[in-house]
């Protein structure tokens, strides 16, 4: 339990980092881009620039008051306002985006985990064989951006062979978003290619870390005496891997900051309708609330994730349960 | 009477070259593998081309003109296809897709390796505070790093250059110290464990017991051991600053109407349909281009983890060592072969002279 309460801790400290650092972003460049451009916008609607003078706290007060107001509006679930997308609460266009970005990445980095990490196994277990001869390669597909991953499976996938659709997150003229299957069935379809886009950009660094970490465990005394002991070989392997797996999950965090960006840059390519294609509609219209908004609520979502990738760590190494 | 043959000019190196060929010192070397040789080769490569690219490009990388690419068969209208004007054809409004790519390299290169540097300094002098002085320094610094490392970095650097604009994030020097502000925190939190399991080996205690200040065991006693650790951390954080500039020039955050990048590249190819018309001269040579520099860091830190850890060397030995030793060598639980090049002409001997030939 003492471990569970610092690292509540820590995150909660990341957290009040990330809101003070969503806080100074606008606030850090010289020549206030916000207030240029509240003093550009004659035309917007009064209220509208009202709300973005209190965000922003004009030029009349401290850098203090406004952090503190800054603070307050947050706790009230209080985003301000989207000027780009006609003066909707940001926290509105959040929700109605964010699932789609958490359902993709969710399922394409569990995915991605999964099969790198069974691959890694495999390619460590039979050392010398062709799995180990493939690393190379999978360095290269790692070192392509998603972006351009993305790039060569419309090429081939939803040009070349018309398999799979190429641009958005379901058919609107066939389905309507819910809880029915029809809709379902339309946003698997839509989702595959930007799904394998994430899995195998990101499978090749799952692969070698589980690769290297098997390789030095299974040379421990206690995979040889298991082995020496004449367990069954999935028995053996299955010792060694559940040794070898931890690091794989508590590097987690790094991974999932990289998963995140590249997904951001998966769904531009598709337009899918997440999260990061919202991005890059506000850094165009330069719609900063929006900006602030997402950045901020993509960071909470994945300090919520490492969390959970926390927990897990917790349940598979008995000794961090031990220490508390 | 023996003759010493001793390397000239060399004080410290007056060692009988006879010894030292026996006992060959086990120096951080790279180049011993081919993984290793081929990264260093197309990174030799790239970095010529970031030199001298832009002055060898044929056309300005902004300049539009007709499209003059040979025409498709059964038609006589020219195209963009690449031709002997257009190496490797042109854009939808005639700009030169090699010289684009051409002057993309310097842009990429200079900011991925700024922040490659900025970076792996940072972590360097953070993570090796914390590991070697510990207790409340190492709290700290540790939750800084953390901190950093679980707030995801391209939506923060895509907020930052929203707020910037497209002119000063384009400074390569600015959008170098972001990424950097970004990057360093992995390389902390590996070098802040390998100090720490430094500070308790002999040798540190060595030195800290005989009086030396903390600065001087760092650089003298724990840095030196760190090198390949450092070099891998700096590898590690290129490659990520490789992949988040052309991600930012993807974006339109960086280089939007400033200069070219690779990812401006494909993100005006991709925003003009370039895959459906079939365009693939525009995209695939950028995409390969950012692939391949990343490859060739990524087969250097190959090497360098291979040097750190011997194990994980593909472990056959590949097809010289396994003509020298007469079979092919296979891992097994509990044995790893790791073969020294020197040690195949012995083992040879050695093997030989088991089974009873003729040396």
């Amino acid at each position: 339990m003492r471990l569970f309460a610092r690292r509540i801790g820590f995150y909660l400290v990341a957290a009040v980092a990330a809101i003070t650092l969503d806080f100074f972003i606008p606030r850090m460049v010289p020549g206030d881009p916000v207030l240029a451009e509240l003093a550009g916008m004659k035309s917007a609607p009064p209220q509208a620039l009202a709300a973005l003078e209190l965000q922003y706290g004009g030029t009349h007060q401290s850098l203090l008051q406004q952090y503190l107001h800054f603070w307050n509006m947050l706790l009230h679930g209080d985003l301000g306002y989207s000027l780009s997308l006609g003066n909707v609460p940001v926290t509105h266009i959040i929700a109605q985006h964010m699932w789609w970005t958490v359902v993709l990445v969710g399922m394409s980095t569990v995915i991605s985990f999964v099969v790198g990490t069974t691959i890694g196994t495999l390619a460590a277990w039979k050392r010398g064989s062709w799995l180990e001869g493939l690393l190379p390669i999978t360095t290269f597909i790692q070192a392509m951006p998603y972006f351009f991953m993305a790039t060569l499976l419309v090429l081939v996938f939803s040009v070349r062979f018309k398999f799979f659709p190429s641009v958005g997150g379901y058919d609107f003229t066939k389905s309507s978003i819910g809880v029915n299957w029809k809709f379902i069935k339309d946003a698997i379809y839509h989702g595959i290619l930007p799904s394998l886009t994430i899995v195998l950009a990101s499978l090749a660094g799952w692969i070698i870390g589980m690769r290297n970490m098997m390789v030095t465990v299974r040379d421990e005394d206690y995979v040889l005496l298991a082995e020496a002991a004449g367990l069954p070989k999935h028995r053996v392997i299955w010792y060694a891997v559940r040794n070898a797996v931890l690091p794989q999950v508590s590097s987690f965090a790094l991974a999932l900051s990289f998963v995140v960006g590249g997904s951001l840059l998966t769904e531009i390519v598709f337009s899918y309708p997440g999260i990061g294609f919202t991005l890059l509609a506000a850094v165009k219209s330069l719609d900063y609330s929006l900006v602030q908004g997402i950045f901020l609520v993509i960071t909470l979502v994945v300090l919520a994730a490492n969390f959970l990738a926390d927990i897990v760590y917790v349940a598979l190494d008995p000794r961090t349960r031990q220490e508390a | 009477m023996a003759i010493v043959e001793v390397t000239p000019g060399d004080a410290a190196g007056a060692i009988p070259l006879a010894t030292a060929a026996h006992r060959p010192k086990r120096r951080f070397r790279l180049g011993h593998s081919k993984k290793t040789i081929v990264g260093l080769v197309l990174l030799g490569c790239f970095l010529v081309l970031a030199i001298i690219g832009p002055i060898i490009a044929p056309y300005s990388p902004t300049a539009i003109g007709p499209l003059v690419g040979p025409p498709r068969s059964g038609s006589t209208i020219a195209t963009q296809l690449p031709g002997a004007h257009h190496w490797l054809g042109q854009t939808n409004i005639g700009g030169d897709v090699f010289s684009q790519l051409l002057s993309g390299t310097r842009p990429t290169i200079l900011v991925s390796f700024l922040a490659g540097a900025i970076a792996t300094l940072l972590s360097v002098v953070i993570g090796i505070t914390a590991g070697y002085i510990g207790g409340v320094v190492d709290e700290t610094l540790s939750v800084i790093a953390n901190v950093f490392l679980v707030i995801p970095a391209l939506p923060l650097l895509i907020a930052v250059g929203a707020f910037l604009g497209p002119i000063r994030s384009s400074n390569p020097l600015i959008i170098g110290v972001i990424i950097a502000l970004t990057g360093w925190a992995w390389g902390a939190r590996v070098l802040r464990a390998q100090a720490m399991s430094m500070r308790s080996r002999d040798f540190v205690e060595a030195a800290r017991v005989s009086g030396e200040s903390a600065w001087r065991v760092i650089m003298t006693e724990i840095m030196p051991n760190l090198t390949p650790v450092i070099a891998s951390s700096f590898l590690f954080t290129t490659l990520y600053a490789i992949g988040t500039y052309v991600g930012l020039g993807f974006l339109t955050v960086v280089g939007a109407g400033v200069d070219y990048n690779w990812g401006t590249m494909l993100f005006d190819a991709t925003s003009s349909s370039a895959v459906e018309s079939g365009f693939w001269w525009w995209y695939i040579p950028p995409g390969i281009a950012i692939a391949l520099l990343g490859t060739s860091l990524a087969l250097i830190n190959f090497g360098i983890d291979e040097f750190i850890n011997p194990r994980l060397r593909i472990a056959t030995g590949g097809r010289k060592m396994r003509k020298n030793l007469g079979f092919k060598l296979r891992p097994q639980l509990g044995f790893t072969p790791v073969v020294r090049e020197h040690s195949i002409e012995a083992g040879r001997h050695a093997l030989r002279a088991g089974l009873g030939e003729a040396p």
